[in-house]
């Protein structure tokens, strides 16, 4: 009888519990925390969560490979690379490039705004610690870009995609906290209530023609970022017609949130405790922090540098909206902003930078991946 | 002289503080705009009599359109 009973209590997965699965759902029910209690990220961080816990109950399976329910999902939606291009068609269908045409040179603040990218991976490779593929996804993280993260950690370091994907999203939950004391030291309040000229109008025949210039630019110049750039552009190009709604409203509403369904559970299963209880890990989040940081402080001092040339001073806090986490950068440029001066109102020119950094850190994975895929 | 409080950023308007024919002080909140899912406030650029107020709550503006007019 009783050994029946164990027999029984075998097949159960209480028996088969370990101290490492168990570590990682107390991290996955500190995500589900941060995500309902204080609202981190809660569109990504709850299903990441609860994805952790899933793939960490003994004998449940659901990451076997070949059968299991979120092993589909995340074969089919990440290693496949549909999910991340099929994110930027609907951030493309959201997307208004008109601040950025409004004022073009701050397209440079987007671009500068990827310094913390670059600086990481060279950090990330002087440790030692990483190889070349694995600094280049650590460095993307100061990108602030979460698809974008996944989709290269994914193609160049997949063991690294769980904990890359958990750091950006959590930190560009904190870019409000982040942010704003690297905003103060860098600038001066007189530069902090520099007001910007205003941008000249823009004709909604430039915001049309500009993804189907862009579209084409880009891709030339950085062929393997095409995946991702040819669905943004697509999907501003709803946007801007005007004569698909449907389909730009499906883009931006019902598609984005089924596939961040499928992506948050996707990039917790990938978690289990055997391939993520890592000293790694805390490296990880260490650098993402470092670049995150960085990429904040070299779009600051790029929008500073261009000031020495030109009359039309920009507010070199416009640099740190180019980490292009939308819109939550532009926004605290514009509450900076607004503290040293509340009739400054900084938002619309910040998103220029923002949906330049946007680009700017698909150009930077796109250039990772043409020098660092073919090596691995 | 008149003064228009143009709007700085496109959005909807969330609330108007004021009515016509109300006195306002440099710097007091007239209107809130929200844009990008922020609430942006508006401050009137001089002290004087709301002579008009040219939007309602829930109202579509683009940059630059007319959301009031002071009396200074």
């Amino acid at each position: 009888m009783s050994e029946t009973l164990t027999a029984l209590f075998e097949t159960t997965g209480f028996y088969h519990l370990a101290p490492g699965p168990i570590l990682m759902w107390a991290i996955a029910f500190t995500l589900i925390y941060l995500a309902i209690r204080k609202q981190y990220e809660p569109l990504l961080l709850l299903p990441i969560g609860f994805g952790i816990l899933l793939a960490n109950l003994p004998l449940a399976g659901l990451m076997a490979p070949g059968e299991g329910l979120l092993w589909r999902f995340h074969h089919y939606g990440i290693q496949w690379e549909i999910i991340p291009p099929l994110i930027f068609l609907g951030l493309g269908a959201l997307t208004d490039f008109r601040p950025l045409l409004a004022n073009p040179r701050l397209i440079f603040l987007g671009a500068g705004a990827q310094g913390g990218v670059y600086v990481t991976f060279f950090a990330a490779v002087a440790s030692g610690k990483f190889t070349l593929q694995q600094a280049a996804t650590a460095g993307i993280i100061g990108g602030a870009d979460g698809p974008t993260t996944i989709f290269l950690a994914n193609k160049l370091a997949p063991e690294m995609l769980g904990w890359c994907a958990v750091a950006a999203y959590s930190y560009m939950a904190m870019v409000p906290i982040i942010q704003p004391p690297i905003m103060r030291l860098l600038t001066t309040v007189k530069e902090r209530t520099i007001r910007m000229k205003k941008g000249r109008k823009v004709s909604d025949r430039e915001a049309l023609l500009f993804p189907l210039v862009a579209t084409p630019a880009i891709i030339l110049l950085v062929p393997a970022s095409a995946p991702l750039i040819a669905m943004f552009m697509l999907g501003n190009l709803f946007r801007e017609s005007r004569v698909v709604e449907r389909l730009t409203h499906a883009a931006q509403n019902e598609l984005l949130n089924i596939v961040t369904i499928f992506l948050g559970l996707s990039v917790g299963a990938t978690m289990n405790a055997e391939a993520f209880l890592k000293p790694m890990a805390i490296f990880i989040f260490f650098l993402g922090l470092f670049a995150f940081m960085i990429s904040t402080a070299t779009g600051i001092l790029l929008a500073k540098f261009l000031n020495l040339f030109t009359r039309d001073k920009l507010n070199p806090l416009l640099g740190a909206a180019g980490v292009s986490a939308v819109p939550m950068a532009a926004r605290v440029v514009h509450k900076v902003g607004a503290e040293a001066d509340k009739k400054n109102y900084l938002l619309m020119y910040a998103m220029g930078p923002n949906v330049a950094g946007v680009i700017g850190t698909v150009i930077a994975a796109g250039i990772f991946l043409t020098l660092l895929g073919l090596a691995r | 002289m008149q003064q228009k409080i143009l709007a700085p950023l496109a959005g909807r308007i969330l609330k108007v503080h004021i009515t016509p024919g109300a006195r306002v002080e440099e710097d007091d909140e007239v209107l809130v705009v929200e844009a990008l899912k922020m609430e942006t406030p508006i401050f009137a650029p001089c002290t004087g009599a709301v002579k008009e107020v040219c939007v309602s709550e829930g109202d579509s503006v683009e940059e630059d359109d007319v959301l009031a007019v002071i009396e200074e």
